[in-house]
C-alpha cells in the first residue's frame, strides 16, 4: 500500500487540519502562485488548486499540481465535470496520480454562464456524485465508469467533496453529505462560513445523523478583505450567505482589513470547538499573504510534522 | 415533430405497480402522427397491461383517453375532472405533455409511457430520423438547408471529418455522413464558396448549455383582466 497523502494523515491522526487554495491566474505565468504557494509553505497541510473557478479560463489545476509536486508541496487537485467528459476526467486522473497527486476534490462547477465564455457547452457528462463514485471504484474496484478494468491498480488516493450548508433546502443538505458518503468521499469542504449559527445548525443534524463520524468535515473560510468583497459575495456568488451584521461589524471598525482578519480567525477558532469539525480550509482569494498570520493567530501553528 | 417510441411493457407495469386505477392517456398531436402515443397506441397499451395483469392475478384497472394536446393548458383542463376518478396517469405524450400536465394537475401522478426520442421527421412509413436539436440559433442558411449540428454526429461546423468514408460517419455504415450531404448540396447550387469561411466557435448559450429557455413574447401576451 502506497503511504497516504499528509492530508489524509493528519485527517486520519485525529490533528485538526488545515488547507490552503491556489487560483492558477489567466495566464501561463504561474510566477506570483508559486510566490503565494511557498509563503505559506510551513502554514497548511495542502493546497487546493482550483479547477477554472467560476468558469473563467485559468491554467490547468493539474499543470499547476506538477508544479507544487516540484517544489516539494502537496496540491488537491479540483475536479469540476462542467468542463470534461467521462473520458477525459478519468484521464486526467490518472495522468494526475502518475505524477504523484493523491488528493482529489470532486464537485460540479459554477455554470459557464457566470465565466469569460458564456457560449460554451456545459459538459456535465457525470455529476458530482457520479464522479466521486467514479473516483472510488477506479481505485477500489480498479473499474472505469464503462466497466472495463484499469491495467494497474490506483494507489491510496484521497477522495474529497464539497458541501454547502448555505444552499436550499437547508433541511436536505445532510442527507446530500450521507449520499457523497456513500458515493465515496473521505473528506469534505464546506462554502465558506460567514453564518456560523447556521454552520452550527448544520452540523448538529450532520452529528445526529452521525455522519461526522464517517467523513472528515473541513470548514471553509475566507477573511474578508473590503466591505466591496464582502458585498460582492453576498449578492453575486451563489449558495452563499454573508450576514448584514458582519459588514456592519468590520464597516464599523478603525482597521478594516484587521477586523476581517479578526472574524476571520475568531471563526477558525469556533470551528475547533465544534465537534465533527476536523479542519479548515483557508480560501484567502487575491489576500493569501495573510494566510500564514490567520494561522498562527487560529492557534494552529506550528503544523504537526508527521512521518 | 416531437417523435417519441413507446417504453417497454414491463418497465410501464413497474412504475405502475403501487397504483390500483390507470388511465393510459394518448395526446392528439405529434405522438398520434409518429404513432407512438395516440388514441391508437392508448387502446393498444391498456389492453396489453389489463392483460399482464389478469395473467399476475392483479386487480389493477386500465382505461383510456385522449387529450388533443397534453402541452396545452386549455385541454388538460377539458379532461381535469374526467382524470379525477385514478389513482395515476399513464401519458403518452412527450415529456413536454407529461410535465405540462404535472404542472396543471398538481394533485395528479402523471408518468411517462413514452421515450421522448427527437425532432424528426418521417423519413418513410415506419422510420422517422432526427434533424433539429433546438439549438437556438439556426445555421440551415450557412449549408442550405441541413443542419451539421443535428446531423454531423460531432456537430462539427466546418467541413467533414476524417472519419467520413464513401458518405457515411464514421459511427455507423447507416448514418450519413452531414457534411457530405452539405457538399453535394452546395455544388448541386453552385454555393460551396460557403464551406470556406472558417466558423467560429458556436455560442451554445442560445441551446440548453445556456440553461432552461424561456421565450417571452411582449406582443403576444394578453393582458391582465384586473
Amino acid at each position: 500500500m502506497n503511504p497516504a497523502s499528509n492530508l489524509q494523515k493528519m485527517l486520519d491522526g485525529g490533528h485538526f487540519a488545515v488547507s490552503g487554495e491556489l487560483g492558477p491566474p489567466k495566464s501561463a505565468d504561474i510566477e506570483t502562485l508559486k510566490h503565494h504557494a511557498d509563503e505559506m509553505r510551513n502554514h497548511v497541510d495542502a493546497y487546493n488548486i482550483t479547477d477554472n473557478q467560476t468558469a473563467i479560463v485559468r491554467t490547468s489545476s493539474i499543470g499547476v499540481a506538477a508544479t507544487l509536486m516540484q517544489m516539494g508541496l502537496e496540491p488537491t487537485v479540483q475536479m469540476t465535470v462542467r468542463d470534461r467528459n467521462r473520458i477525459c476526467l478519468q484521464s486526467d486522473l490518472l495522468g494526475a496520480v502518475s505524477f504523484g497527486v493523491r488528493n482529489f476534490l470532486c464537485l460540479q462547477g459554477d455554470h459557464a454562464k457566470f465565466g469569460n465564455e458564456p457560449g460554451s457547452k456545459n459538459v456535465n457528462d457525470l455529476d458530482s456524485m457520479q464522479l466521486l463514485e467514479t473516483v472510488k471504484n477506479m481505485r477500489d474496484k480498479g473499474v472505469f465508469v464503462g466497466g472495463e478494468e484499469l491495467e494497474h491498480p490506483l494507489p491510496n488516493i484521497f477522495i474529497g467533496s464539497v458541501v454547502n450548508p448555505f444552499a436550499d433546502p437547508f433541511e436536505y443538505r445532510p442527507y446530500r453529505l450521507a449520499k457523497k458518503i456513500a458515493a465515496g468521499t473521505q473528506f469534505v469542504q464546506t462554502q465558506c462560513i460567514f453564518d456560523i449559527d447556521r454552520f452550527e445548525r448544520w452540523m448538529e443534524k450532520v452529528r445526529a445523523l452521525g455522519l461526522h463520524k464517517k467523513v472528515h468535515i473541513i470548514g471553509g473560510v475566507t477573511p474578508i478583505k473590503s466591505i466591496g468583497a464582502a458585498r460582492y459575495m453576498q449578492k453575486n456568488v451563489s449558495g452563499m450567505i454573508v450576514p448584514e451584521e458582519l459588514i456592519t461589524r468590520i464597516k464599523g471598525s478603525e482597521n478594516k482589513k484587521q477586523e476581517g482578519l479578526n472574524v476571520c480567525v475568531e471563526t477558525i477558532q469556533r470551528l475547533q470547538e465544534i465537534e465533527g469539525v476536523a479542519g479548515v480550509h483557508v480560501m484567502a482569494i487575491a489576500w493569501e499573504e495573510v494566510v500564514p498570520e490567520i494561522v498562527e493567530r487560529s492557534g494552529l501553528y506550528p503544523r504537526p510534522k508527521l512521518a | 415533430m416531437i417523435v417519441g417510441e413507446r417504453k417497454p411493457l414491463a418497465e410501464i407495469a413497474a412504475m405502475l405497480a403501487p397504483f390500483k386505477k390507470i388511465c393510459v392517456l394518448g395526446c392528439g398531436t405529434c405522438v398520434t402522427v409518429c404513432l407512438s402515443g395516440g388514441e391508437k397506441e392508448a387502446a393498444e397499451t391498456a389492453a396489453a397491461l389489463s392483460l399482464l395483469w389478469q395473467k399476475e392475478g392483479k386487480e389493477t384497472e386500465a382505461s383510456t383517453l385522449t387529450m388533443l394536446r397534453q402541452c396545452e393548458y386549455e385541454y388538460i383542463d377539458d379532461l381535469a375532472e374526467r382524470l379525477n376518478e385514478f389513482d395515476a396517469v399513464l401519458s403518452l405524450a412527450c415529456g413536454v405533455g407529461v410535465q405540462t400536465m404535472t404542472t396543471r394537475l398538481q394533485d395528479k401522478i402523471v408518468l411517462p409511457g413514452l421515450n421522448t426520442t427527437f425532432m424528426g421527421y418521417p423519413v418513410e412509413q415506419g422510420v422517422w430520423t432526427e434533424n433539429c436539436l433546438g439549438c437556438g440559433n439556426c445555421v440551415l442558411d450557412m449549408t442550405l438547408g441541413i443542419c451539421p449540428i443535428t446531423r454531423c454526429s460531432k456537430s462539427m461546423l466546418n467541413g467533414p471529418c476524417g472519419g467520413s468514408q464513401e458518405g457515411k460517419c464514421e459511427i455507423s455504415k447507416d448514418v450519413d455522413c452531414a457534411w457530405q450531404l452539405i457538399y453535394d448540396r452546395l455544388i448541386k447550387l453552385d454555393a460551396l464558396e460557403r464551406m470556406e469561411t472558417i466558423q467560429p466557435p458556436k455560442d451554445w448559450s442560445t441551446s440548453h448549455h445556456g440553461g432552461v429557455r424561456t421565450t417571452v413574447r411582449e406582443d403576444v401576451k394578453l393582458e391582465s383582466s384586473e
